[in-house]
């Protein structure tokens, strides 16, 4: 094997500027998602929790 | 995985085209429109006051849930979807998700929206979730759908489950009016499906699915649909003579069964030609308006009670 058939010779995965576009949407469609479970959780602590919400003032 | 396989991955892998509106369409979204409606009528009707964040919660849940189990159907059936010109357009059929990633979508979703659901509301509720989605995806997908023609019937139990989980979610316990929305959802079913199937049967036989129509032929298949329709409709009106739901509810649903009735004995007369055809689509389209409005009425009057309590 001479040295451009050696895998660290390839030039890699080039992504096409549509294949970042989605792979971006994909990523902050996931952040949005995790986000939306942390302030869930957060919100159900109040709750159930110390029960914040539910004392009167 | 074999070391071939492995080293073919290496040399061309693969770069997902999905956009986030592809994952959405494996949610199967107007099943969980219908889902996330009836299991708001579930919560709604609960004897109970739930706070709206642990109401909104539990609401998710069962959305998630369902698009879990949309998912998990659309990673088995896409052999049979990319068969059928309805489900052509599905994302694993038109290569912009692939199997593998389909599945780790819904196993995803599926624990997520059955663990959240246990841990912040309770675990009665997140358990019956759980059946939910292992009903629908096992039962039904994996062990019923291609193998017989009482596929819907058994597997209808899954979609009429979300009330009862719903219910769970509210009170940590199970009475007799889940079950009642979920005889109703269960007996509406066999008449909806095989309304479609009735005028898709070309597109079922194609993939080799075992619809009634497939099997056992469209005559049987309208006296079938004309039997279930009537006890439909009595399930449907027990609440209100047996006392679990009010006079408002067992008119609406007379009058509602009384349509879907008549458009049943319209397609088990009509059996021939576009005749025959428009029937068919008139009762799969009254079929839902039936449903949606039957459980509409619950949550009406359960909206009406509270903001005008001093009239009830």
């Amino acid at each position: 094997m001479d040295d451009k058939q050696k895998p660290d010779a390839l030039p890699g995965i080039v992504l096409t500027e549509a294949q970042k576009k989605r792979r971006r949407e994909r990523s902050i469609a996931i952040a949005l998602a995790l986000g939306v479970l942390v302030v869930l959780f957060f919100a159900v602590t109040l709750v159930k929790g110390p029960a914040v919400l539910n004392r009167p003032l | 995985m074999s070391i071939v396989e492995h080293h073919i991955d290496l040399e061309s892998p693969r770069i997902s085209d999905a956009e986030v509106t592809d994952y959405i369409a494996l949610l199967k979204p107007r099943v969980m429109s219908l889902v996330v409606f009836t299991a708001l009528v579930g919560l709604a009707i609960a004897p109970v006051h739930v706070h709206p964040v642990l109401a909104f919660t539990s609401l998710l849940c069962i959305a998630v849930g369902a698009g879990a189990s949309g998912a998990l159907n659309m990673w088995y059936e896409s052999d049979i979807d990319a068969r059928m010109s309805r489900t052509a357009n599905r994302p694993i059929p038109r290569g912009r998700v692939t199997r593998p990633e389909a599945l780790a979508f819904g196993m995803t979703l599926a624990f997520f929206s059955v663990m959240t659901l246990g841990i912040l509301v309770n675990w009665l509720a997140g358990a019956l979730l759980a059946f939910t989605i292992f009903f629908y995806v096992v039962i039904y997908t994996v062990a019923l759908k291609r193998w017989t023609a009482q596929n819907i019937v058994i597997g209808g139990a899954a979609g009429a489950l979300p009330p009862v989980v719903a219910w769970a979610a509210a009170t940590g316990s199970l009475s007799v009016e889940p079950w009642l929305l979920f005889l109703i959802i269960f007996f509406w079913t066999p008449p909806h499906f095989w309304a479609l199937a009735l005028f898709r049967s070309d597109d079922y036989a194609r993939a080799g699915v075992p619809m009634l129509p497939v099997v056992a032929g469209p005559d049987v298949t309208r006296l079938q649909i004309l039997l279930y329709t009537l006890v439909l409709v009595a399930v449907a009106f027990a609440p209100w003579p047996l006392g679990y739901f009010d006079a408002v509810y067992g008119i609406t649903s007379l009058v509602l069964g009384a349509g879907m009735l008549a458009l049943a004995i319209n397609v088990y007369r009509r059996r021939q030609g576009s005749a025959a055809l428009r029937a068919t689509r008139r009762l799969f389209a009254f079929s839902i308006f039936y449903l949606f409005a039957l459980f509409a009425t619950l949550l009406l009057e359960v909206v009406v009670r509270a903001v005008t309590p001093s009239i009830w």
